[in-house]
């Protein structure tokens, strides 16, 4: 009897054993190696890793301004990723949720660039950018601004706005699909009833698709930030992080200090602190939609 | 197994496996990882699983290279290099340079033990090249490049007058400020003021180091370089020039094949950066282009190292820099090389390398060198202050 117990008992856990094995092996294992060599020196290669303590975060925190310029970087590509990207997802959503003509078209074509690789999408806006046979300027000049053409991404002024630009082009398209399904999942007959009492469209969207569309709008936002804030892909292909430190981001200078200072120690500790923040705003995020939740 | 990132190269080499194949029934087998961002992370995990393979390259900073050695994947090729092969030893078939760039010397910094631990598969300079079709069209001589700095500005203000664009190069990869920096400043100051600098002997705030940044000030100042080079990819670069958008480009010998790719026409010539002084030489950045490593703890390192001869050889040389434009390390087949491939090779004697210095700089400071020239480059700071912040930096690192 007991035999037959324990056999049941394990023969359920046999079933998840190889979900937990992929978890463990590639996921806690990766996760809880990265804290361990956060506290070395290792070089990437060397078999042996020598324990530095917290020097590495101490040096972080204290002497390493570039690493909280490309923190800041980060942060005003979120934020603009989450207000004009998103809001131009929701605005376009709320075009095709309507039954226009091509809308199934207009769907493929908004969700187009971010099925494109970021190098690739790096690559075509450089020629976008590029200061002397760049689309953009012929644009403007052909407009009449030609006083504002430039090198895009070499100018100090421009240049992190202008990687910003590209990341809100591809990354759109992914807050569309989702703001989209969350509009379609509201049921008609809310709009009906409102329609039939008089209400106006701006009335509908306040007091209907708004409330309705708070969890979607959290699930977005709660992407665009994570997902922004982890932007390297365009940065590598566009600008390098340069001119200068302009367009550095937390992974750029992560992979520079891996590869390119072979302190893999110091790019672990990084990747922890980035961690964290990723964490605090996620969990700040968490309690923002509860709070909104009973509202 | 051979596993490299010369994506350009790919196809000789599976060529030459095919041919090494029929001559001695040993199968090699080629594998590609490109790019090389790619390939350096795949070596660097492949330590971590000991799943190198037989040959291999190694990519980055000598520092690098040591921490291979020291944990025992790389095979001291000294033994063999001297060893008698065909009547002469291996290493008298290969340029002093390009065995330079994989030899570490008794007592150096990293604590590796002295030898040489790779072998060069080709040569490479980086120097100046110039479209002599742009030049002819603005009036000035094909024939004669600029010798000094002044010059370089004069023909470039006549290219300006004349509409034409002046100087690209891949400043967006830092290192490629870091070569030409670094060449004008072993002209000014001399290598040994250099590495004094490097040692922590001699500031970054030293007038000559001043007046080295002040260069590239110069260069904003005379809107000499192209739009967008400061963050231009090497590539981009490379096709602004085959394409015939600019007169000027610091471009390193294997450009010989890139450009024949993009415009078969380009008629263009090679010179050293131009000279601030005559005190000391034009160094150039240069030696062993590709080499391979031995891997130490394979089974095969016999075969793997008969293979190398075989693939240095004076055929399989010629083949490889016919195929691929490259400056063979083998001297005996240097006379077989096109005109335009031969004038990267003047000047061999003032090559030189970051791996070949006997002092280097920390990752640190070079970033920050090179990123403050393009700073400097887009008018948000002087050379002063760049200066000041290297010196920072480097003064970090010391404490």
């Amino acid at each position: 009897m007991n035999f037959q117990r324990l056999r049941n008992f394990f023969g359920n856990y046999i079933f998840i054993l190889p979900a937990l094995a992929l978890f463990l092996v590639f996921s806690l294992y990766p996760f809880l190696k990265v804290f361990q060599l956060s506290v070395t020196g290792w070089d990437g290669i060397s078999p042996q890793t020598a324990f530095v303590g917290l020097a590495n975060f101490k040096d972080l925190f204290t002497d390493n301004p570039v690493f909280w310029l490309s923190m800041k970087n980060a942060f005003t590509i979120t934020f603009l990723a989450l207000t004009v990207q998103n809001l131009l997802a929701l605005f376009l959503a709320l075009l095709c949720d309507r039954d226009i003509r091509g809308g199934n078209i207009y769907r493929v074509i908004f969700y187009l660039p971010p099925v494109l690789s970021g190098i690739v999408v790096g690559l075509i806006w450089n020629w976008i950018y590029d200061g002397n046979y760049g689309l953009l300027n012929h644009f403007l000049s052909f407009i009449g601004l030609g006083d504002l053409s430039r090198a895009w991404l070499a100018d100090a002024k421009t240049a992190l706005f202008s990687v910003a630009v590209i990341h809100m082009w591809k990354g759109f398209g992914w807050g569309f699909v989702i703001l989209l399904a969350g509009l379609q999942s509201i049921p008609r007959e809310l709009y009906e009833a409102a329609r039939v009492d008089g209400a106006s469209s701006w009335v509908m969207f306040k007091n209907i698709t708004a409330p309705l569309m708070i969890p979607v709008f959290i699930l977005v936002s709660i992407l665009t930030i994570l997902g922004t804030m982890q932007i390297f892909d365009i940065i590598i292909s566009t600008t390098g992080g340069g001119p200068g430190y302009h367009t550095e981001v937390p992974i750029t200078r992560i992979l520079t200090t891996m590869i390119g200072a072979s302190k893999f120690g110091y790019a672990c500790a990084m990747g922890v602190v980035f961690g964290l923040v990723l964490l605090a705003i996620s969990m700040v995020q968490i309690r923002v939609s509860r709070a909104m939740r009973q509202v | 197994m051979v596993w490299h990132w010369l994506s350009d190269r790919d196809d000789a080499f599976r060529e030459l496996a095919a041919r090494y194949e029929g001559q001695t029934g040993v199968k090699v087998k080629f594998d590609l990882y490109a790019p090389s961002e790619i390939y350096s992370q795949r070596i660097k995990a492949a330590v971590q699983t000991q799943t190198l393979p037989d040959i291999y390259g190694i990519l980055g900073e000598k520092q690098d290279f040591a921490s291979f050695i020291k944990a025992g994947f790389v095979e001291d090729l000294t033994g063999v290099l001297n060893a008698p092969d065909g009547g002469v030893p291996w290493k008298d078939r290969f340029f002093e340079k390009a065995l330079g760039v994989n030899e570490f010397r008794p007592a150096n910094p990293y604590g590796v033990a002295p030898g040489v631990y790779g072998i060069p598969l080709d040569m490479t300079t980086i120097q100046m090249v110039y479209n002599k079709k742009l030049y002819a069209e603005a009036g000035l001589d094909p024939a004669s490049p600029p010798k000094t700095w002044e010059e370089f500005l004069a023909h470039g203000r006549v290219l300006r007058d004349k509409n034409i664009p002046r100087f690209v190069s891949g400043f967006g990869e830092i290192w490629m400020i870091d070569a030409l920096a670094s060449n004008w400043a072993m002209n000014l100051m001399g290598e040994e003021k250099v590495f004094k600098t490097y040692e922590g002997k001699a500031p970054y705030t030293d007038p000559d180091w001043i007046r080295v940044l002040s260069l590239f000030k110069q260069m904003a100042d005379e809107k000499i370089l192209v739009d967008g080079a400061v963050t231009m990819v090497n590539k981009t670069a490379e096709q602004t020039f085959a394409n015939e958008r600019a007169a000027f480009a610091f471009n390193g010998s294997w450009c010989v094949n890139v450009y024949k790719g993009m415009n078969p026409g380009l008629d263009y010539g090679v010179f050293p950066p131009p000279a601030l002084s005559r005190a000391h030489p034009m160094k150039i950045w240069g030696g062993a282009g590709t080499s391979f490593v031995v891997n130490a703890r394979s089974a095969r390192k016999l075969a793997a190292v008969e293979f190398l001869k075989w693939l240095t050889a004076d055929a399989q040389q010629a083949f490889l820099s016919e195929q691929t434009q490259n400056l063979p390390s083998n001297k005996n087949v240097s006379g077989q090389i096109p005109p335009v491939l031969a004038q990267f090779s003047v000047g061999m004697e003032n090559v030189t390398h970051p791996n070949v210095y006997p002092v280097h700089e920390s990752p640190e400071v070079t970033e920050a060198f090179d990123k403050g020239i393009q700073s400097i480059l887009i008018g948000e700071k002087t050379p002063a202050e760049v200066a000041q912040a290297v010196r920072r930096v480097k003064e970090k690192g010391s404490r």
